[in-house]
């Protein structure tokens, strides 16, 4: 049987999350905006839903926007946050260099009008100090936006503290949590959240839904015009079937997160330790601070996609920040920032485990990866260079 | 579709003439780590012709493939029909390569270059311009 470690990519649903939607298809099939019986009952579903995801991470039912999910709720977010800050003159951002693109070239986009960016760096860990975050903090900043935990690397930011030094301040903070929700406990009260991106299919619902929360008391823009839908926060027919199977896998997801998380925490450490094995080789990202189901690692001397193509055949499906599978030169930013150097970067894999998995998957992965990793090695020029001596090792 | 063809794939899977040879008379190599491909290319020349031929690479499964599918284009072939490979014909015979890929078919056209060059710099009788 196949090994799926791919799940930051994305996950399969859950047999609960699917069960719950399909009566949504065909039977509830109406417009909650309609006033048919049809489109009330779709209605109820979709306030239902709301309050069930709204009380999953500790929110009202009237601070959940539904959107398409995770990169549209962190645009909507950030530019929201941003147009409220230039009218009252306040055009400074603070953020890091390992956020998703969907931060990042967000972000981008608002330099070239003329917003300035704090990015902070995130050291050898990938994590970000909040000495140094408050260190950036200045009296036209409008906006903090931090992830919960990193997508590649995993490494979980001390998200609770940067809140608390925001509200101190009087900033808005918004943390892109779209690996974290649903995988760890994340209760915006308690980590002083004021806006929280998240996507259903990263935690066993359907894609193309998310949420996005937004604080009492903090002002977002409409990001797509039209109807009146989610208080005229976000125009278009809600996709009802996905919202409330993006409902039924959240609540399965926080009310076994315990169970889960424990046993993906000691199969994570135990694929560590046995990658750890292969010489040469490093873990990305904070060996504690990380998702329960993440394990990045780099490979001196062999390149990424090889190595992904071949466990492919080997029956596991795994990640890698090499450039070749990116599409572009370069290998991932996530990588470069924590300071891997190219030749390094291009030799990474990423393993995120699934909710199902167990210690005869983490074996087999090991196993795999070593033989794989050792034969890749053996007819790299590379690896004979580093070998002879004729360069030095990094790892 | 599948991002390799058949071809692409088979040649990543089973690369013919994998290795080193130790007595090469000509050995060339091209591109670097920091990019993330390099090929290495071994040629033994006998009588004008690649009598045998090894290669190493590090990258990706279309630099392996690239690397595998050069080394079968040319053993056994005049030294000229090596020197004038492109990696048009490399890429045409692995059924074609995706468009961002087709640098890997560059290094492996490149990488028999500079081992015949290396050879030509050790033999520079054998030069026929000369």
């Amino acid at each position: 049987m196949r090994i799926y470690a791919d799940n930051a990519a994305t996950t399969k649903m859950t047999e609960k999350a699917v069960e719950a939607m399909l009566p949504y298809l065909t039977g509830t099939f109406g417009n909650p905006s309609s006033l048919s019986s049809e489109g009330q009952r779709a209605k109820e579903a979709l306030e239902d839903a709301r309050a069930r995801i709204a009380r999953c991470i500790g929110a009202a039912p009237r601070e959940i926007i539904f959107t398409s999910g995770g990169s549209e709720s962190d645009n909507q977010a950030i530019v929201s946050a941003a147009e409220n800050g230039k009218r009252k003159g306040k055009t400074h951002i603070v953020s890091d260099t390992i956020e998703h693109h969907a931060v990042l070239h967000t972000l981008k986009k608002l330099e070239k009008k003329g917003f300035s960016v704090t990015y902070l760096p995130v050291h050898e860990n990938g994590i970000v100090r909040t000495d140094e975050l408050e260190a950036a903090l200045r009296d036209d900043t409008c906006l903090v936006t931090v992830m919960y935990a990193n997508n590649e690397i995993g490494t979980l930011q001390p998200v609770r503290d940067i809140g608390g030094i925001c509200r101190e301040r009087g900033i808005p903070f918004h943390t892109d949590a779209v690996q974290a929700v649903g995988h760890v406990p994340v209760n915006v009260i308690e980590d002083n959240i004021d806006m929280l991106s998240a996507s259903a299919h990263k935690f066993g619902g359907p894609k193309g839904t998310g949420f996005l929360y937004v604080r009492k008391g903090v002002r977002v823009l409409p990001f797509i015009e039209g109807g009146a839908q989610e208080r005229g926060l976000r125009a278009g027919t809600e996709n009802v079937a996905g919202i409330v199977a993006a409902a039924a896998a959240l609540e399965e997801a926080v009310s076994d997160m315990d169970e889960v998380a424990g046993r993906l925490t000691r199969l994570r450490d135990r694929i560590i330790k046995g990658f750890s094995m292969i010489p040469h080789s490093a873990l990305n990202g904070d060996p504690v601070k990380r998702l329960p189901s993440n394990v990045s690692f780099c490979f001196e001397g062999i390149e990424g996609e090889s190595l992904l193509l071949l466990l492919d055949d080997r029956g596991i499906s795994a990640s890698s920040g090499s450039a070749c599978t990116s599409g572009s030169l370069d290998p991932s930013h996530v990588l470069l920032a924590i300071g891997r150097v190219h030749d390094v970067a291009h030799g990474s894999l990423r393993i995120t485990l699934g909710r199902d998995a167990d210690e005869e998957q983490a074996d087999t992965i090991i196993k795999e990866t070593a033989e794989v990793v050792s034969y890749l090695r053996g007819f790299s020029p590379v690896w004979r260079d580093l070998c002879s001596g004729k360069t030095g090792f990094i790892l | 579709m599948a991002l390799y063809s058949e071809k692409v794939m088979d040649h990543f899977r089973n690369p013919r003439n994998v290795g080193v040879i130790e007595d090469a008379d000509g050995v060339g190599e091209v591109g670097n780590a920091k990019c993330g491909d390099i090929m290495k290319m071994y040629l033994k020349i006998e009588n004008d012709t690649v009598s045998d031929v090894k290669f190493e690479t590090f990258g990706c499964g279309s630099a392996i493939a690239s690397s595998s599918m050069a080394t079968e284009m040319i053993k056994g072939k005049p030294l000229e029909d090596a020197m004038n490979l492109t990696n048009k014909a490399v890429a045409e015979a692995l059924d074609g390569l995706p468009d961002y890929k087709m640098h890997c078919s560059v290094l492996a056209e490149e990488a028999i270059r500079s081992a015949i060059d290396d050879y030509y710099k050790k033999h520079p009788e054998k030069r026929k311009d000369n």
